[in-house]
């Protein structure tokens, strides 16, 4: 009963979490993505690569303050999609918007620090990617491995950089990417603090 | 089968009715309808703008482009106008119940013969144009419009400007209630910009009332807006209240908010770099491929002599 719950949630939640991509695709081909489809497709791709990078980061948070483990079932799902879209704006920016213009594309990364920094985030999402599957969190092991995934505190503010360096003037919706992205790493923060603080008193107390 | 023989003492049904009686019904009908679906559906009202008046007998101008004209709905529903909010679709959805009439420009400063311009007095006193222009967003995205309106300087001459004026300044209205998103400071609020007078004499440049031989929909600067074709279109200040001579080179918005990204000048200019993207190319809103962006946005031959001899890399 519980295995059969559990085989069809998985599906689902990946059909969730494609959503967008069908979403825009229809928009497409129904014109309603307006003016400028291609700016309309990059941004959003955009966007959920970043709210894949953060709710792969609130997975661990939802654990922690909810105790429902089940949700960790879903964060390798979540991390790859949201490499999936970030890939998927490059590729869009690179081979739509610019049309592998690529004088253009590499003066951009050199010269625009938003772009600099966007395209180093997604750098370093390709080991995390890679080393998705099970069997290459066995070939690592899982301290090395857990080292590694490390690199997503430095990828998230990254996106988040990028996000806010781009906006013209309207700052609003990347300071609540950063307000999401500021409480996921307070709450670890915060956690390790009291760790510390909990094994310094039992150190005193042995002492 | 039915067949009805008038008699020739029956009434016509247009003795009954007369034709604009008829005619009102059907509008107050329509009225009432509309109603009712705003009241059932209150994103329709803005969904549904209607069609604003025509204007006829408009002269060509010759300086207007052979290129296609971009459509209708892209024209009014992909706007910079951050009044009504910073996306694009924005202006469109908010500028519904935009209240443009009365409405007058206050022409003080540097000038023998202040004033106010009304705006029924710019619609029937003045001989509209129709000058269709490429317009060049600073975003690197362009669009050909047909534009309705007079060059400023016909307008500007009966102010008489003296000869201390060296600039003009142009400010949007403020309204909060009409403007949702002057409610927050996302830019330095009233909209200001300026030309320097000489730009502004300049027979490419225009006061606009209208797009598409009709009357300017709010999300396009209603009532009256400036038309400059060689600068960024942000030069292109939408919904003027005052324009006022100056002596000194006006704080326009933009180079209030960014300095090192706008600047007073904003000439279209494909070798000098915004700082975050290439100036270099422009993707022509209903086009695929970016193509090369031109000097001036291709006015280069009527106004490159006003900037003889200045660096504009450095008047950017």
């Amino acid at each position: 009963m519980a295995s059969m719950r559990r085989s069809y949630q998985k599906p689902l939640v990946f059909l969730v979490c494609f959503g967008p991509v069908i979403w825009l695709t229809y928009g497409l081909f129904s014109g309603q993505l307006g003016a400028n489809p291609i700016e309309t497709i990059l941004r959003n791709l955009g966007d959920w690569g970043l709210r894949f990078v953060l709710l792969g980061l609130a997975v661990s948070t939802i654990r922690r303050l909810t105790g429902w483990t089940g949700v960790l079932r879903y964060r390798r799902m979540i991390g790859l999609f949201a490499f999936f879209y970030v890939f998927m704006h490059l590729s869009v920016y690179i081979g739509i918007d610019h049309f592998f213009d690529w004088s253009t594309i590499l003066n951009d990364i050199i010269k625009r620090p938003y772009i600099t920094i966007g395209m180093t985030a997604f750098i370093m999402l390709i080991p995390l990617a890679v080393t998705s599957p099970k069997a290459m969190v066995r070939k690592l092991g899982g301290a090395r491995w857990k080292k590694l995934h490390r690199l997503i505190y430095i990828i998230a503010p990254f996106g988040v950089i990028h996000f806010f360096l781009l906006v013209k003037a309207d700052v609003r919706e990347p300071l609540v990417y950063g307000a999401i992205l500021a409480f996921l790493l307070g709450e670890r923060l915060y956690r390790r603090i009291k760790k510390k603080e909990a094994s310094t008193r039992s150190g005193h107390v042995s002492v | 089968m039915l067949i009805k023989n008038r008699i020739a003492s029956d009434p016509l049904s247009s003795e009954i009715t007369s034709k604009s009686t008829y005619l009102n019904r059907r509008s107050f009908l329509k009225g009432g309808a509309a109603t009712a679906a705003a009241a059932l559906m209150p994103w329709s009202v803005s969904a549904a703008p209607t069609r604003a008046r025509e204007f006829p007998n408009l002269i060509k101008s010759p300086f207007s482009t052979d290129e296609p004209q971009n459509k209708y709905d892209d024209v009014t529903g992909y706007n910079n106008f951050y009044e009504f909010g910073t996306n694009k679709s924005d202006p469109y959805d908010n500028a519904g119940g935009f209240m443009n009439r009365p409405w007058s420009i206050t022409v003080d400063g540097l000038c023998d013969r202040p004033g106010a311009l009304d705006i029924e007095d710019l619609l029937t006193k003045y001989s509209l144009e129709e000058r269709i222009y490429r317009m060049r967003c600073v975003e690197a995205w362009s669009m050909v419009i047909p534009w309705v309106g007079v060059s400023l300087r016909d307008v500007l001459k009966k102010f008489e400007p003296s000869s201390k004026a060296k600039y003009v300044e142009f400010t949007t209205l403020i309204d909060k209630k009409q403007f949702p998103g002057q409610n927050y400071p996302t830019i330095p609020w009233p909209y200001t910009e300026g030309l320097r007078l000489d730009e502004a004499m300049h027979p490419l440049t225009l006061l606009s009332v209208g797009i598409f031989g009709e009357e300017l929909p709010a999300q396009n600067g209603a009532p009256v807006r400036l038309v400059v074709p060689w600068k960024y279109g942000f030069k292109s200040i939408k919904s003027i209240i005052h324009m006022r001579f100056v002596e000194e080179m006006p704080k326009t918005t933009w180079e209030q908010q960014a300095p090192s990204e706008y600047g007073f000048y904003a000439n279209v200019n494909p070798e000098v770099d915004h700082p975050r993207w290439t100036q270099s190319k422009e993707r022509r809103i209903g086009e695929f491929f970016r193509r090369p962006t031109a000097s001036f946005n291709g006015y280069a031959e009527e106004v490159a002599d006003l900037y003889k001899g200045m660096d504009l890399r450095k008047f950017y």
